[in-house]
């Protein structure tokens, strides 16, 4: 998932002195190229940081003159592929609506001028409207429709490589932590993943994440997820008796 | 608001405006900045207190009920013209004006010009005083009250004429977002109040011990303000939607702890109520709920104390905000066994049939989130300057509305969520084909609806972990549902180690008998 693409790549050197900036000095307008260049860096490189983003955004509702809707798409995606994390509502809460549609109309009458005609002037009022349509069918599990509608929207999202990998990520998260056992059409459905590639993904988790499948009476394949404390009520059981080691230690002079 | 005052003079308004002498100093309070003064000199913390929290109050209530305090220019013989002593006199002037009157905007950008001074002050580490944490603490909560005040009162361009315009864009770094912010930050940084409280973990450093005082003749000032600035940033954020970052402040603090923060009512509220309501915009119900109840049964126990302080009303206004975030949050995520007796019973009494509504999900219930929501939130705020230009607009509601708006979205998002609780709450086991019928859906959709029951009852926490915050829990076997009762865990560990400390207790008090 999202937070955790940091982790996995090493840090480039820009990221490091990004990060640096945003944890030392974020409430300075002088950074804005910076930030805005890291957001480009991370998507071409496949990672992230919402804390860097997120200061972006901050600062572009300092100013709103300086905000950039390509700039802002890109955040927007990064933040859909960083599901369940609420990173999506986190940038939505930051940026104003009156900007939003002001922006949008001086885009696209800007557009209009240059005269490259009415479809690119619609397509930027349409990104944010997208991106929206797509969060609320991931934040309802509408999986089927949230890849119809990214199907249409290939031209707003193909901008940012590992967005279908990571929403897959997002799917197989939210099955794990519902089915025990999931029909292999379910999982089909939620992963956008058919037929041979999808039997190739599936043995590709049997050996790497601990799935396994059985057979079903009618239905075909089940896939079954490894239990966890979500799935599974009695690992849940075990980790609410837990004793913290503060009290242990009160009583350990006395046993001993 | 601003009215016709003019721009330059320190004049109220209404009918003492023309009795008003700033040059006027009555005997009380040329005493009271005396001896003010004096126990500032000899570090008198509790002197200071005193004054600061009765006797000003006092002199307010009986001299300046709706005028300000005489000018500092008066005071200043008074008190050696002491530069430092000046710049607190003018932080609770303009505090009081804050309080009795409505500040012109000239007055505005004196305050900030004042908060500046004294921020500068502080920060340059010449201050020797030790000051009571009551008034630290008032410094940072005013100092974001009245940036949030100025954000509101430029925000409503419509009456605004054309000397207050011409005086924003001039003065365009008066309570300036960059500013506000820096300054917060600055305090923070200089007093290195986060390493301090990491070395106090270690037992390194004595901070929270003293409460924050220094008793090796040094200075509290920056310290405590630089811990107070984090519950400041935490405000600021929650103000501007960052609900995120500002929860990133405040996190040197443990709350689950008692600390400085706790040493004053108001700060301690503060801190929770913003901390509750960042939680409750992501999602984090249960974090949010266990807070609240806290919060709301330390209110309860002692609020009687405060009744004469001049903080009492603005503890019951935030107490009452607080049940009203709690109404909302229980009905997205009713855990009620999270809240203890005596916040349930005044909970019922106030929303039970409001949060009986809300969780029918239909028209109604969408008001009365809307209706809660409304007057329990935070004053959000905009924080770029407009472009002064035509036509003018008040845009001051701007922020709220879409705080709002998302809030609203959130829940439609989680409507079809309370019907599936009703059924889970009677079933232990049932098919998929029968729950869908029994909800008028199909079942695709069923599948659908369950997934996101359990998207929306698990929120990720700070180091990116997901937490569980179901009330009603299950799991989906192929296309049964099973249905796990969510019966309080038997806390065998805890029964067992009480019984030991009782037996090790009995043991030693039969030792000492038989010794006698």
């Amino acid at each position: 998932m999202g937070r955790e693409m940091t982790n996995q790549k090493p840090q480039s050197e820009m990221s490091y002195t990004v990060e640096q900036l945003v944890s030392v000095n974020p409430y300075n307008p002088d950074i804005l190229p910076d930030l805005e260049n890291y957001v480009n860096e991370q998507v071409s490189s496949q990672t992230y940081s919402s804390n860097a983003n997120l200061c972006l955004l901050r600062l572009y509702q300092f100013e709103t003159e300086r905000m950039s809707t390509q700039i802002v798409a890109r955040i927007l995606i990064k933040a859909l592929m960083a599901m369940p994390a609420p990173d999506f509502s986190l940038c939505l809460f930051l940026i104003p609506e009156r900007v939003q549609i002001l922006k949008m109309r001086t885009e696209w009458v800007l557009v209009l001028w240059k005269g490259r005609g009415m479809t690119i002037g619609m397509q930027m009022e349409d990104q944010f409207k997208t991106l929206i349509v797509l969060s609320h069918y991931l934040e309802t599990a509408r999986f089927r429709q949230f890849w119809d509608e990214a199907a249409k929207s290939r031209h707003i999202l193909e901008v940012v490589p590992g967005f279908e990998q990571a929403i897959q990520a997002y799917a197989i998260h939210v099955l794990s932590i519902t089915y025990q056992k999931v029909p292999r059409s379910v999982l089909a459905e939620a992963i956008n993943i058919e037929g041979l590639v999808l039997d190739k993904f599936i043995e590709h988790h049997i050996t790497n994440s601990g799935w396994s499948i059985e057979k079903n009476q009618n239905k075909g394949q089940l896939i079954i997820f490894p239990h966890n404390e979500f799935n599974d009520p009695e690992l849940k059981k075990s980790a609410a008796d837990g004793i913290p080691l503060e009290n242990i230690t009160r009583i350990l002079p006395i046993l001993g | 608001m601003t009215g016709a005052a003019p721009y330059d003079s320190d004049q109220p308004h209404g009918d003492s405006a023309s009795s008003y002498d700033p040059n006027y100093v009555p005997d009380s309070v040329k005493s009271f900045v005396v001896h003010m003064y004096r126990h500032i000199r000899e570090k008198n913390v509790y002197e200071i207190h005193q004054m600061y929290e009765t006797s000003f109050q006092s002199i307010s209530d009986r001299f300046f009920k709706d005028a300000p305090w005489p000018s500092v220019d008066a005071v200043a013989t008074y008190v050696d013209n002491d530069h430092v002593f000046c710049l607190l006199y003018r932080e609770m002037w303009f505090r009081h004006l804050y309080a009795r009157l409505s500040p012109t905007l000239k007055q505005r950008i004196d305050s900030w010009d004042n908060y500046c001074n004294l921020f500068q002050v502080v920060l340059h580490g010449v201050v020797n005083m030790q000051l009571p944490n009551q008034w630290l603490w008032d410094m940072v909560d005013e100092f974001v009250y009245q940036f949030q005040s100025f954000c509101q009162y430029r925000a409503k361009m419509k009456n605004k004429t054309e000397q207050e315009i011409a005086l924003l864009r001039q003065y365009d770094q008066a309570w300036n977002v960059y500013g506000v912010l820096n300054y917060l930050q600055a305090l923070v940084e200089k007093s290195s109040i986060i390493q301090i409280l990491e070395q106090e973990k270690e037992g390194l450093e004595q901070f929270t011990a003293t409460d924050g005082y220094d008793y090796s003749g040094g200075s509290n000032v920056l310290k405590v303000l630089g811990y107070f600035s984090m519950v400041g940033l935490l405000r600021v954020h929650c103000l501007l939607g960052d609900y995120h970052t500002g929860l990133k402040c405040i996190l040197p603090i443990d709350i689950s702890q008692q600390g400085v923060y706790t040493s004053v009512i108001g700060s301690h509220i503060t801190t929770i109520y913003h901390y509750g309501f960042a939680n409750l915009m992501l999602r984090r119900y249960t974090e949010a709920i266990r807070e609240f109840n806290k919060i709301l049964i330390y209110i309860f126990k002692t609020k009687q104390y405060h009744q004469k302080s001049p903080q009492y009303e603005q503890i019951l206004k935030k107490n009452e905000q607080m049940y009203a975030l709690l109404a909302v949050t229980l009905s997205l995520c009713p855990q009620l066994k999270l809240v203890e007796e005596t916040v349930n019973s005044q909970l019922r009494e106030k929303y039970g049939e409001k949060m009986l509504r809300m969780q029918r999900y239909d028209d109604e219930a969408f008001a009365l989130y809307d209706e809660l929501f409304s007057y329990a939130c935070p004053k959000f705020i905009t924080p770029s300057a407009s472009s002064y230009e035509e036509p003018l607009v008040n845009y001051n509601q701007d922020a709220y509305r879409l705080q709002l708006k998302l809030f609203l979205y959130e829940v439609k998002q989680q409507q079809l969520l309370s019907g599936i609780r009703t059924f889970l709450n009677v079933y232990s086991t049932i098919s998929i084909a029968k729950l869908a019928s029994y909800m008028e859906v199909d079942e695709d959709t069923l599948r659908t609806i369950l997934m996101t029951y359990k998207h929306k009852m698990h929120s990720v926490d700070s180091d990116g972990k997901i937490i569980s915050n179901m009330d009603t829990n299950f799991y989906i076997d192929d296309d049964m549902v099973h249905v796990v009762e969510s019966k309080a865990p038997k806390k065998y560990g805890d029964y067992f180690m009480r019984q030991i400390v009782k037996l090790e207790g009995i043991t030693s008090d039969i030792d000492r008998v038989k010794l006698e």
